[in-house]
């Protein structure tokens, strides 16, 4: 039986490559606002969570927790059909299936701001103590120092694992092409279906996602070299 | 040596007390340390000399006693702290400079964002400190470029640039390579001499002789004994400084 074919491979993406494509670039589009979004409510929640505010506290870590300890695949499904139990439906009228987008995305940020909210933590945690000390014994205000000191000098120590984190959405985005979201996963699935070929479309994706993550991956390993040389104190 | 000294007590220290946990580090200091005046603290380590220079701007919060500060106590929930610290300097045994900023930022951060001093004047002042200190010619570099005693000296000048009224110095020189140690000393001689009252902890022996005006000597969280240092160093009295002279001398 012909299970494999690169003759038909070459042929399938040729056929369909705007599809593909179109289906990567959805992805990196995702990723890229996953990033942004989680960044910025990772670092609140980190900052909440180190607050003294009793019950903040709990309840940020109750929510790191719980996306920390689901798979992302069951926290999709949870919220997507759990918002239609509920009859929640955001629509903009100029695109397309913007619900399941919305959904998805929205988990997508969930599930990486709890990381994120606890690299950024971890980050603030390496600061040398000595460092707050000296802008305390200035007068500086804990606001204050927090913005001058501690924030940028924690962004050296996380940078390196955000950019990972990053890395590493890329690759789960492909788990909410179970809600529709038309990324590269979900592209694949359509070509399978039109085409009637399994192996093929799969074997496409994976090299895609490949030469979307791989370069990535070493970029980020080559920029984490060069912080580690300029940060030796 | 003798300094501009004036009766006014700058800084009084009452029945201090720090507990760590169950620890007793601190169990009953008392000092006046007078406008003008340099200080010197010495004592074996684990005497408790770093809480004590740490519990005078409260990086550590006393337990019991007070700690007035031109005549406001700052060790209450009512003091308004950050205002206080612009008052009082602080140099630390591992500089602390911020490495995020240069020495230029370093200096000027404080100066700026809290006493709201226009940048132009702020970094004018800050070139005048690094030529005091001997450093203008780094204002450009960040930290991690400078060895560690021009770290040090560039803390002494981050300090000054708050025009504090005391300095606190907590073993400034400890963790210096012994070449460097002189160079840190010699800045902090011109200050004394430029009457900057002055607390030291210190292990260097020769500095607390020549330079200050005081010695106390700290053992097991209480002072064990205070004098000017001619008669410290030639007369010491209490046992455990006899011990401990004779180990460092």
């Amino acid at each position: 039986m012909d299970l494999f074919s690169l003759g038909k491979m070459l042929d399938l993406f040729s056929k369909y490559s705007s599809h593909f494509l179109g289906g990567a670039w959805m992805a990196l589009v995702l990723s890229l606002i996953t990033v942004v979004c989680s960044t910025i409510f990772g670092t609140i929640c980190a900052l909440g969570k180190m607050s003294r505010i009793k019950p903040l506290k709990w309840l940020i870590s109750a929510y790191i927790e719980v996306f920390r300890s689901t798979p992302l695949m069951v926290q999709v499904m949870v919220i997507y059909f759990g918002a239609a139990a509920f009859g929640i439906k955001v629509n903009v009228p100029f695109m397309k299936d913007f619900n399941s987008f919305f959904w998805g995305l929205l988990v997508l940020i969930l599930n990486s701001s709890a990381y994120v909210a606890e690299i950024v933590r971890s980050g603030i945690g390496a600061v040398d103590s000595g460092q707050i000390e000296a802008a305390r014994s200035l007068g500086m205000s804990h606001g204050l120092t927090l913005k001058m000191v501690i924030l940028p000098q924690a962004l050296r120590n996380i940078l390196p694992a955000l950019m990972n984190e990053f890395v590493s959405i890329i690759k789960e985005t492909s788990i909410v092409s179970l809600v529709g979201i038309s990324e590269l996963m979900f592209c694949a699935k359509d070509v399978i279906a039109i085409s009637y070929r399994t192996l093929e479309p799969y074997i496409i994706t994976a090299i895609i996602y490949f030469i979307m993550v791989f370069p990535l991956s070493k970029l980020v390993a080559y920029i984490e070299r060069r912080l580690n040389a300029s940060v030796t104190r | 040596m003798s300094h501009v000294k004036t009766d006014e007590a700058l800084l009084q220290v009452r029945g201090l007390k720090k507990h760590f946990g169950h620890l007793e580090v601190l169990r009953g200091i008392d000092i006046d340390i007078h406008k003008g005046e340099v200080v010197a603290v010495i004592g074996p380590s684990g005497s408790g000399k770093s809480t004590f220079i740490r519990c005078l701007n409260r990086l550590e919060e006393p337990t019991a006693g007070e700690v007035i500060f031109e005549g406001q106590q700052i060790n209450t929930k009512s003091a308004d702290i950050d205002k206080i610290r612009q008052k009082i300097g602080m140099v630390f045994q591992n500089f602390n400079l911020f490495s995020n900023m240069t020495i230029m930022q370093n200096i000027t951060a404080a100066p700026i964002n809290v006493k709201k001093i226009p940048k132009d004047q702020a970094e004018e002042r800050a070139l005048k400190l690094l030529d005091r200190v001997g450093l203008k010619d780094k204002a450009a570099e960040y930290p991690v470029r400078l060895s560690g005693g021009q770290r040090q000296r560039v803390a002494i000048a981050r300090a000054l640039a708050m025009d504090p009224d005391i300095l606190l110095f907590d073993e400034p020189t400890s963790a210096l390579d012994p070449e460097m140690v002189g160079e840190v000393l010699n800045v902090m001689k011109e200050l004394a001499e430029d009457g900057m009252t002055m607390v030291v902890v210190t292990h260097e022996m020769g500095f607390a002789r020549e330079v200050s005006d005081r010695v106390i000597f700290i053992d097991q969280g209480v002072i064990q004994e205070e004098n000017e240092p001619k008669e410290f160093f030639a007369n010491p009295k209490n046992p455990r400084l006899k011990d401990f002279l004779n180990k460092v001398l």
